[in-house]
């Protein structure tokens, strides 16, 4: 009979933080600058400059925590991991190994098959390295140090997982979490989220755990989702040649759909940790953690409850809207504007996805204001402007956030309910269109579509259709 | 009296009150360093033309009346580990040969702010490893006192530049007692703050728990002025301490009526040069006599503070060296054949041997499997030292030793040694691992000619106990047996000059 094999998954995940200056410096945090332009002595590893911790990153490393159900160390230290690398100005990442911030956490994960808990053995803080640029031509690497120093938590699970659907689930919840408490944008394509997926197979019933393997490189829950499955199987397959795995951290190649060695036990460093003697240990008062206790927002499964109570809207669009907190949190502050919650529902499931799906963009990219859509919601319902204007008008507002009344005014948009105008212009396509006026006359109902787009046509588009279709049927 | 006669604070109140121009002290110090340098080698690197430039903006500054601190226009040199704007900042290794940094420590700044004039930077042992300057990769610094004869170190290039009037005070940094001892053998007054007084900020690590910045200087009021100065909370450094009691000048009182004064045994026993013993013993009777209560006593683990201190300075030095990979600044390797190539090549080609045993010694004991056996127990060591020190200070006000268990060695005499060398330490480092303030004041010269230093210890905080009582003792001793004279007669003379040329 075949063997049946278990896969034991633990994650570690990076996060960058959403502060706005570096962890030790003051240096900008923003993407995309001219390479070495965030930079300064501290971020550059200049000989006698100092690392001075930027609390934000506290506050946002203990935020997470809490929301992650972990220990707080009241008493928290920074330590030295030394290895040389272009990349690491100082030759050493200021990180925490013997006392973390937080430890022993957990969160709710659920899946196809139910419920569960998957623990998270510790979370600490660090920095980011910098970034090498291999220049072909020249045949030399350049250093970009705008990312070093940018501050990162590095979430370590426990080895709870046996699934790459559990594991989605996981990082899914993980992202929600940390999106909701604002304290990283935890874009995977964009690196502020990284995952690196430790696994290992066992037979099935066996209580130790098998060898594992690190996977690194993993830009994407579905190419996560690949590697998982990739390894597993290559996994099993070494152990059924009778072959053993080998400790080792692998790459994964998603364009392949294959992993290769980077690195084995073997070749592993001796990083020297020690703690940091340029840094002070951290002393977390019961008072700080009240204070970022009481910042935690209302997390999703609350919202969720809270929507079915207070707003009358399917299940299908609280799931989608709370899937993000910015989307969150403008269907909010829409409705408090007044906005009929179903109709604000509508705005965001159907026009601001597709063109956020169109124009391959975040919900955290939105860039239209609640005031906005409540005035577009509001023009529609007062029937100042047809659906059609509506949808163009949303578009010019998604694009750049334009006032919706003044727009509208401005490209004199508004339907026109003068009766007489509307009236002239239905004679008038009357009278051009003989043939679909003898059509519909003969019985074809459907020729009155065609008048109806001729009569709109006529008016720009800023008439309402409903009004065209009972005037030609009243003058027919 | 001669410009160069003057101390710091006598030179500054004589610029202030329009007798001496600043200009005229530059040039006064800049013709010393020239008729002189090249016996002593006090400087990596003169500013001729900085220094020329500042004396007339800080003249100008002074006689509009924006400056007018008591060392405004005052001629000071800077150990070569302090960063320096615009400046060739070495740390006397070939590593940093060519490392002209973009920024100002936040000690150099704070004396620029003072009005100084920086001549130049001194100086010291590669990296501040080293007690003797004869590390530097730019030729030792040789003593003022007797050219056959170290400095000191690793602030020896400041401690010897004082001595022989190349400047007016020198900064230096203490890590073991990288200025107490080189002020202890050159005959001038050298002050190591409790840690975090002074900010480390562009001070290019050693041991960054260890190293605190202080002031090499001609006299006692010299040092509570400079240290006014230098103290300051930088919040660019998370181990700056607040402090409202930095007011050190207003110590400068001639009253140790019932100081209590310990005198720890164990710094009196085997190994202490007799001659520097019944000085430093002289001084306290010295202290005893002006109303100080002066009592021996058992301060206990004086024996375990080298090899603690050496475990824990070696470790923090061999991350803090890391830096320097030939990658970003200073001396990279000429050929080399990939990554790891250029690192290896550069760093033992930029580092001396003094440097890479301490490299080596610190990567070893914080490496996997000897982490806890070394480098944790150091600490715990440290920890115990601190409590001692603790005990010690809840029935004295301070403690009164030796600096060094001898005077001044002969040039060469230790580097063939290292061990005897780190043993010489022994009454220094202590301080620094209980990051405890000491002040070394001349108090007698030996047999060979040599100075002998006397080491005060304050408990955190009591700079200004130390002060007070340094400051007496001064008073009392009289003018140190020719400190100016000796420096400006050996320029002069000529068994030095030969001694000297010889090198050169």
């Amino acid at each position: 009979m075949e063997k049946q094999y278990e896969t034991v998954i633990g994650l570690e995940v990076h996060v960058e933080l959403a502060t706005k200056t570096k962890i030790f410096c003051g240096c900008s945090t923003a993407f995309g600058g001219e390479p070495n332009t965030h930079t300064c002595p501290v971020c550059t590893g200049m000989p006698g400059s100092l690392p001075v911790l930027n609390k934000r990153v506290l506050e946002y490393a203990v935020a997470v925590g809490l929301a992650t159900n972990c220990e707080i160390t009241q008493y928290c230290k920074f330590d030295r991991k030394n290895y040389f690398y272009p990349d690491n100005p100082q030759n050493y990442q200021i990180s925490q190994l013997y006392l973390p911030i937080c430890r022993n956490g957990k969160v709710e994960i659920e899946t196809e098959n139910g419920k569960k808990l998957v623990g998270i053995h510790e979370i600490h803080m660090e920095e980011d390295a910098g970034k090498l640029i291999h220049d072909e031509w020249d045949d030399c690497s350049l250093v970009d140090y705008n990312r070093s120093g940018v501050p990162l938590i590095e979430i370590v699970s426990e080895p709870d997982m046996r699934s790459a659907q559990e594991v989605i689930a996981y990082l899914e919840k993980l992202r929600m979490t940390i999106q909701y408490l604002g304290a990283s944008d935890c874009k995977l394509q964009e690196g502020s989220m990284r995952a690196d997926v430790n696994l290992s197979v066992r037979e099935a019933g066996e209580e130790r755990f098998g060898t594992r393997t690190e996977m690194k490189n993993l830009n994407s829950f579905k190419a996560i989702a690949r590697a998982i499955e990739g390894e597993r199987e290559r996994q099993i397959d070494l152990l059924e040649a009778g072959q053993k795995v080998i400790q080792e951290t692998r790459r994964w190649d998603d364009a392949k759909g294959e992993s290769y060695a980077m690195r084995s036990k073997e070749d592993a460093q001796d990083y020297r940790y020690f703690p940091d003697p340029d840094l002070v240990p951290v002393v977390l008062d019961q008072a700080f953690l009240d204070e970022v206790r009481a910042k935690q927002p209302e997390f999703r499964e609350d919202k969720m409850a809270r929507y079915r109570r207070e707003f009358d809207l399917p299940d299908y669009d609280i799931d989608i809207i709370t899937a993000s907190k910015r989307m969150a949190d403008l269907f909010e502050a829409t409705v408090a504007l007044g906005a009929q919650p179903k109709k604000v529902s509508n705005w965001l499931m159907v026009e601001t996805l597709r063109l956020l799906k169109e124009k391959e963009m975040d919900p955290e990219d939105i860039r239209f204001s609640p005031e906005h859509l409540a005035k577009l919601i509001s023009l529609a319902d007062s029937k100042a402007v047809n659906s059609s204007v509506a949808k163009e008008v949303f578009e010019e507002m998604f694009e750049s956030d334009i006032d919706p009344e003044k727009y509208v005014e401005e490209k004199g948009l508004k339907t026109v309910n003068d009766e007489s105008a509307l009236r002239r212009a239905v004679e008038k396509v009357i009278a051009d269109n003989p043939q679909s006026v003898t059509d519909y006359r003969g019985g074809k109902e459907k020729a009155i579509g065609f008048l109806v787009g001729q009569t709109m046509k006529a008016m720009k588009g800023k008439a309402d259709p409903g009004m065209v279709n009972q005037l030609l049927k009243e003058l027919l | 009296m001669s410009i160069l006669d003057k101390t710091a604070a006598e030179l500054g109140a004589a610029i202030k009150n329009g007798e001496v121009t600043v200009m005229q002290a530059v040039e006064a110090s800049l013709s010393r360093i020239e008729e002189s340098e090249s016996l002593y080698n006090c400087y990596v690197t003169v500013d001729r033309e900085g220094a020329l430039a500042k004396a007339r903006e800080i003249q100008k500054k002074i006689d509009q009346g924006i400056l007018t601190g008591p060392l405004a226009g005052v001629p000071a040199a800077i150990k070569d580990n302090l960063c320096t704007r615009g400046l060739l900042t070495t740390c006397s290794s070939r590593i940093l040969g060519n490392f002209v940094p973009a920024y100002s420590a936040q000690a150099v700044l704070n004396l620029e702010r003072a009005g100084a004039v920086i001549l130049g930077k001194t100086n010291m042992d590669e990296f501040a490893m080293g007690s003797t300057t004869e590390t530097s990769a730019f030729g030792e610094t040789k003593n003022p006192w007797n050219p056959g004869h170290v400095p000191g170190g690793s602030s020896g290039g400041s401690a010897a530049a004082v001595a022989a009037g190349e400047c007016f005070y020198a900064l230096g940094s203490d890590t073991g007692g990288s200025i107490r001892q080189p002020a202890s053998f050159c005959g001038v007054v050298g002050m190591k703050p409790t840690y975090g007084t002074v900010s480390r900020y562009g001070l290019i690590a050693y041991g960054s728990s260890l190293d605190q910045i202080g002031p090499l200087c001609k006299d006692v009021r010299d040092c509570a002025t400079i240290m006014e100065i230098l103290a300051s909370h930088d919040p660019k450094d998370s181990t700056s301490i607040k402090r409202d009691d930095t007011d050190f000048t207003g110590a400068l009182v001639e009253d140790v009526k019932g100081l209590r004064i310990g005198i720890p045994g164990d710094y009196f026993g085997e190994g202490l040069d007799l001659e520097v013993k019944e000085a430093v013993l002289g001084a306290a009777k010295v202290l005893e006599e002006r109303g100080a209560l002066v009592e021996e006593f058992d301060l206990s683990l004086v024996e375990y503070a080298i090899p603690a201190y050496y475990t824990i300075a070696a470790a923090e030095a061999s991350s803090n060296l890391e830096r320097f990979d030939g990658i970003k600044y200073g001396y990279r390797t000429e050929s080399y054949r990939g990554l790891h190539n250029m690192y290896k090549k550069s760093r033992s080609e930029g580092f001396g041997p003094e440097v890479k045993r301490r490299i080596m010694l610190g990567s070893f004991v914080l490496s996997s499997g000897y982490y806890d056996a070394y480098y944790l127990k150091a600490l715990r060591v440290k920890a115990l030292i601190k409590k001692a020190f603790d005990n010690a200070f809840a029935k004295y006000d301070m403690i009164l030793g030796p600096v060094a268990p001898t005077t001044a060695p002969r040039l060469g005499e230790s580097l063939s040694d290292p061990i005897k060398m780190y043993l010489g330490d022994i009454y220094t480092i202590s301080v620094n691992l209980a990051g405890l303030p000491g002040l070394s004041v001349p108090c007698g010269i030996d047999s060979r000619g040599l100075p002998i230093g006397l080491q005060l210890i304050g408990d955190c905080f009591q700079e200004k106990k130390l002060i007070r009582a340094a400051y007496t003792y001064e008073k009392a001793r009289g003018k140190f047996a020719g400190s100016m004279e000796h420096a400006g007669g050996r320029a002069s003379g000529g068994k030095a000059g030969s001694d000297a040329g010889k090198e050169a």
